[in-house]
């Protein structure tokens, strides 16, 4: 049979048309830190001097909140899935740290919060891997009851938005020298064991299996709801630990906090090259596309651009950079 | 010559077989239905008074929401789904609200026309962008929420803008007896001059039959790109209309788009329109937004708070979805 | 002017088609005459579905030329190719399941009165207009989809496997009306495996083995069937194994237990009651028609449904699998047909390998990669797996993605491996390799079943076979004693000396159109 395949290219040629596209589609990080560099020196270009050390600081500060939350969705995302509640439930998170602070002491606050989290993320689990509801469906429902329960504690408990405790403010905002944002404290583990369960669990492999091919994945006798039900807790606790930040970052506790993050999550997912189909993707993508978004943020403000031309520049990108991935990897 | 055939054909009476067709293929209306008449029960204990006044105000307030349910359900029809449809409401309610301010009332009726064309031509760019990049539809629209919120945001930076008094007009008040809201009317004669026609055109076929099986649609010859194109265009054109409602019964333009998408989702999977397309029609999400309001309506009168009502909602959704999808499975078994 | 100076009505010439690394058609061609019912013939993957495609529009080709009718065609639509006089039947009934019959008329644009009157002809008399395409058995939706293609008079009419999916009432009409249309004014292209229904209604066969057209054959010809057969499979034929080393095969100890007992296995509709043993060290291979239960036994036996009545019996217990999970605890795995169900196709090779390690929550921590990576390498090793530069493995050609599938199991660890049709649209030469593969398997200890749509293989992978027909086993024997005619015999579910059905027919036909044609000579 003459199957006229394509001979071995162990080192991609970065110079022909096909080297450049393997590279853009085994290391998709290269051309995404390029697009990055990019913006940067688009920053400069724009404000000469903005950039330095504090200024990249202040990126890293707002893009980790985000890049948590695009954890989420990654992991989800990878299972062909999708977790639309991650911003109810950071801003549930904080908002429930801050009113309970007072009387139970930071610990147990940092507990119930990520306890009621967990319950969220269970709930969808069970939702999306027993019942077999779409993730967009069960995540969108939770995210209406979630936002509902955290008003009704906001009536009984009635001081509302109080004492954002300060470990939060600190954690969240604080800048170590100057340009190190004291979350990278929290964020950096988190990034590594998110990394770590994608890439080097059996676990994470049996999300890529499940999103590639469920079918495939059952006869091998994955049992795929009790994946889904882990990983929808994940996600939630994960999304709480993003509300922690948000609430210390903007010191504010209020219930729709984070709701404004949740699509920004969506597409630092997408343009970190994470397929919305399953089966393809990764985290350190993800983290990229969170820190290419915070700097498209900036230069927009620093152009004196309304909120408007962010929005449609936000949505043209994904448009962009989805349509890229999908020409590239179906080839 | 025998061969297998459905046993409906072989009962005695066919009209019973007919009848019971008929049930099988719309028992999850009906069961709305049903729904919404135990509803329209208990607010009336709940609420005495609960008269022509209450339901001006259930219609008024269900006219947007259940124009974009019926906009969501021709994306869904099709085996698509549009996040869009809120920020294309905000667009073309602040676009109608600033064109028709402080002009002519014949003026109004062609800024009208204009906007809906414009919802066409929204939904046009939605649909090719999904058909033409091969980018999954949920990331297509979602992106496309995004640009066509900021597109409102130009176009008004706050609430401003007027509306034409006959439009107002349109929506406000009862129509012939005190018990029918204009609102409910206009709802009525939109969707039915628009959908019904489409819907039993050969291109309302092919929604179906691309919603059903894009394979066997692309062998029976329908164009399944220009298919989802129209669709996408049909809900761009539905959610103009509910912009244009906003407008209407506001009096201004809001370029901030409410939960209009969400919800459309929520009525349309709870109206019975299956998210994998190909079946269902419009009268069920419809229902399904009378429903929901109501129950906000029933606990408002109830003194609960609104909140719960959010809750309430979403936990009917979920209850639903479960319910709906455990069906699904055990049926496929 | 009807037809090209050639004379041919329909001729596709040098057509060529690929998938990625995957060649469905490198050169293939095809002549037909007006009025001809002429039969497109090859083994599966050899092409035949493609051509059809393209020739209706379905799909585009890389190349070639199609005419009809002298003039260059080009279909880039179904629908184009409709409106050109090219419809195509195909296996899968294109009606929308949730449309009503008449909706689904309507959208094609086909004329009610015809297809009443062809559906009627047909054996549909009493079709109800108004019933949802979802609710009617597939036999009645392929009658449809046929009387719908009829209703518009096509020039050219393509038929894939038409007679696959009914009764054999329904075949007997369809056939009768595909012989009618000999000599009229358009032409029908007749795809079946059914080398009795070629002989009782075709004019000429094209065969296409691998991709290429390698002859065309007169039907009439007396040797006409051993000519296709013999094209079918090139040069293979003289690898068939030679009886004396048959005669040694499946001798196995007899005081060996069997591993795997199925004891009045049924399931709904078309399992009935099946019972047999398979024991540790041999191959045992099932043969049977389409649709006579096989597809819900090794569901069943792979775990992923549940039969309604009987037991299965592993190494002496009873168990019972509620999930694919259960069965590879018991050490049955599956490999199934298609391999979009078997592989993640995004994924690598070692991730596809090593996937049933990662299974159960015990294993979803750390991936123990000293210990694992040998156990893949060993397998990917023993299958001579063509791993080069191929990230992911849907890259891989068809024979060596089906020996990921097998290297799965291998690596993993098996004791009863269920292979459903294991060498389905595969190149020779990996076939080759994997009969010997599947023998090593059971010398080593498993038990293998294998159910396969080439009567062949039997001689060359097993040691006994056994043929189900409608639910049911109707016959064991030593595969000394299954050659291709006894097999195919059987799964029709006939004693030795009787005639198949077909035949009958074919010969009825023949006798017909002897005497027919006698007047005009």
């Amino acid at each position: 049979m003459s199957l006229a395949e394509t001979p071995a290219k162990s080192r991609p040629r970065w110079t022909t048309a096909s080297g450049i596209r393997a590279l853009f589609r085994e290391r998709p990080i290269v051309p995404l830190v390029g697009l990055l560099a990019i913006l940067v020196v688009v920053s400069e270009v724009i404000r000469p001097g903005i950039v330095s050390p504090n200024w990249a600081g202040v990126m890293v500060r707002a893009a980790i909140p985000l890049a948590i939350l695009a954890a989420c969705q990654t992991m989800t995302m990878l299972t062909a899935g999708i977790d639309l509640s991650v911003g109810a439930v950071a801003s549930m998170s904080g908002f429930l740290v801050a009113t309970l602070v007072a009387d139970t002491g930071l610990p147990l606050a940092i507990l119930i919060a990520l306890v009621a989290a967990a319950l969220v993320g269970l709930v969808n689990g069970v939702g999306s891997g027993v019942f077999r509801v779409h993730p967009l469906i069960m995540t969108l429902a939770m995210s209406l009851v979630v936002l509902g329960l955290a008003n009704v504690w906001q009536l009984i408990r009635v001081q509302t938005g109080s004492g954002v405790p300060s470990a939060f403010r600190t954690l969240g905002a604080n800048m170590v020298f100057g340009f190190l944002p004291l979350s990278l404290v929290l964020f950096i583990p988190l990034a590594i064991l998110v990394m770590f369960l994608l890439n080097r669990t059996g676990f994470g492999r049996l999300l890529y299996a499940i999103g590639d091919n469920p079918v495939a994945s059952r006869l091998s006798g994955t049992k795929s709801w009790q994946v889904l039900i882990v990983l929808y807790v994940i996600s939630a606790i994960l999304a709480g630990i993003a509300g922690f930040l948000y609430s210390g970052l903007t010191n504010v506790a209020s219930v729709t906090l984070a709701d404004s993050a949740l699509l920004p999550s969506v597409a630092a997912a997408v343009i970190g090259g994470t397929s919305i189909l399953g089966g393809r993707g990764g985290y350190s993508g993800t983290m990229i596309g969170a820190l290419i978004l915070a700097v498209i943020s900036s230069i927009l403000s620093s152009l004196g651009y309304p909120e408007a031309i962010r929005q449609i520049l936000f949505g043209a990108m994904i448009v962009f950079v989805a349509a890229a991935y999908t020409r590239i990897t179906s080839d | 010559m025998s061969t297998t055939v459905d046993t409906a054909m072989e009962s005695p009476t066919a009209s019973r077989g007919i009848f019971n067709r008929f049930i099988r293929r719309n028992g999850w209306t009906l069961g709305l239905l049903g729904i919404l008449a135990l509803l329209l029960v208990a607010t009336k204990i709940i609420q005495p008074n609960y008269g022509p006044a209450g339901i001006q105000g259930l219609a008024i307030s269900v006219l947007p929401l259940a124009l974009a349910a019926v906009a969501q359900t021709c994306a869904v029809l099709a085996r698509g789904i549009d996040l869009s449809i809120g920020s294309m409401m905000a667009l073309t309610s602040v676009v109608a609200a600033v064109l028709m301010d402080e002009r002519s009332e014949g003026f109004a009726m062609l800024v009208v026309f204009g906007v809906m064309l414009l919802g066409l031509v929204l939904g046009a760019i939605n649909g090719s962008l999904v058909v033409f990049t091969r980018v999954p539809d949920i990331v297509v629209t979602l992106a496309m929420l995004f640009v066509w919120a900021g597109c409102a945001l130009l176009v008004l930076s706050t609430p401003g803008g007027g509306s034409a008094e006959w439009l107002g007009q349109l929506t406000r008040g009862p129509l012939l007896s005190d018990w029918v809201p204009k609102a409910a009317v206009l709802l009525i004669v939109v969707v039915g001059v628009i959908w019904v026609p489409i819907r039993r055109s050969r291109l309302g076929l092919s929604l179906y039959a691309v919603g059903s099986d894009p394979v066997a649609a692309f062998r029976s010859g329908v164009s399944v790109t220009w298919t989802k194109i129209f669709s996408y265009m049909l809900a761009g054109l539905f959610s103009a209309m509910a912009g244009l409602t906003l407008t209407a019964t506001t009096g201004i333009g809001t370029p901030v788009p409410g939960p209009y998408t969400l919800l459309s989702v929520a009525a349309v999977v709870l109206g019975g329109v299956s998210l994998a397309g190909g079946r269902g029609g419009v009268f069920g999400p419809v229902i399904a937004v009378v429903i929901l309001s109501l129950i906000r309506t029933d606990m408002t009168f109830l003194n609960v708070d609104t909140n719960l009502a959010t809750v309430a909602q979403g936990l009917i959704l979920v209850g639903v979805v479960m319910v709906g999808s455990l069906i699904q499975l055990r049926r496929e078994r | 002017m009807t037809t090209s100076s050639t004379g041919y009505l329909l001729e596709a010439t040098d057509v060529s088609k690929r998938y990625g690394a995957v060649v469905a058609l490198s050169s293939a061609s095809l002549q037909v005459k007006p009025g001809e019912v002429h039969a497109l013939m090859g083994a599966n993957g050899a092409g035949k579905s493609t051509l059809v495609k393209i020739l209706t529009g379905g799909v585009r080709p890389d190349a070639g030329v199609i005419q009809v009718r002298g003039s260059e065609r080009s279909a880039h639509s179904p629908a184009e190719a409709r409106r050109g006089g090219l419809v195509s039947v195909y296996q899968e009934p294109a009606l929308i399941p949730d449309l009503d019959i008449g909706s689904n008329l309507r959208l094609t644009q086909t004329p009610v009165e015809p297809f009443r009157d062809w559906a009627q002809r047909l054996g549909l008399g009493d079709l109800d207009l108004s019933a949802m395409a979802r609710e009617l058995p597939l036999a009645s939706l392929r009658i449809i989809d046929l009387a719908r293609a009829l209703a518009i008079d096509p020039d050219v009419l393509m038929l894939d496997e038409m007679t696959a999916a009914l009764p054999a009432n329904l075949t007997e009409t369809v056939l009768g009306v595909v012989n009618e249309r000999r000599g009229g004014r358009g032409s029908i292209i007749f795809i079946s495996h059914r080398m009795t229904e070629i002989a009782a209604v075709c004019d000429r066969a094209t065969v296409l083995r691998e991709g290429e057209t390698v002859g065309v054959v007169d039907v009439a010809d007396p040797d006409s069937a051993d000519r296709i057969v013999e094209l079918m499979l090139g040069e293979i034929v003289e690898d068939l194994a030679d009886r004396d080393e048959l005669l040694t095969r499946g001798r196995l100890d007899p005081g060996i237990s069997p591993r795997l007992q199925v004891k009045g296995l049924a399931a709904a509709a078309r399992l009935r009651d099946v019972s047999f043993d398979i024991r540790p060290g041999e191959v045992v291979g099932l043969i049977a028609l389409e649709g006579q239960g096989q597809d819900e036994l090794f569901d069943i036996l792979a775990g992923s449904e549940r039969p309604m009545s009987g037991e299965i019996v592993v190494d002496g217990r009873q168990v019972s699998f509620r999930h694919p999970a259960d069965a590879i605890a018991e050490g049955m795995v599956f490999v199934p047909a298609d391999r979009a169900e078997a592989l993640l196709m995004q994924r690598s090779v070692r991730e596809n390998i090593a996937l049933p390690f990662s299974v159960r929550p015990r294993n979803w921590g750390p991936v123990p990669r000293g210990r694992e990576k040998p156990q893949v390498d060993g397998a990917v090793e023993r299958l001579q797996i063509d791993t080069r530069a191929q990230r992911e493995v849907r890259f891989l050609s068809g024979g060596n993605q089906q020996k990921v599938t097998i290297a799965r199991w291998v690596a993993g660890g098996m004791e009863t491996l269920l292979c459903f049709d294991p060498t389905r649209g595969i190149d020779i030469r990996t076939k080759h390799q994997i009969y010997p593969l599947l023998r090593e398997l059971a010398a080593a200890g498993a038990a293998v079943f294998l159910y396969t749509s080439e009567l062949s293989e039997i001689q060359l992978a097993c040691d006994r076979a056994i043929v189900m027909f409608n639910g049911e086993i109707v016959a064991e024997m030593h595969v000394a004693d299954a050659d291709e005619v006894t097999l195919l015999r059987a799964a029709h579910n006939l004693k030795a000396d009787a005639a198949l059905p077909e035949e009958v027919v074919a010969a009825a036909h023949a006798e017909e159109d002897r005497i027919e044609e006698e007047p005009s000579r």
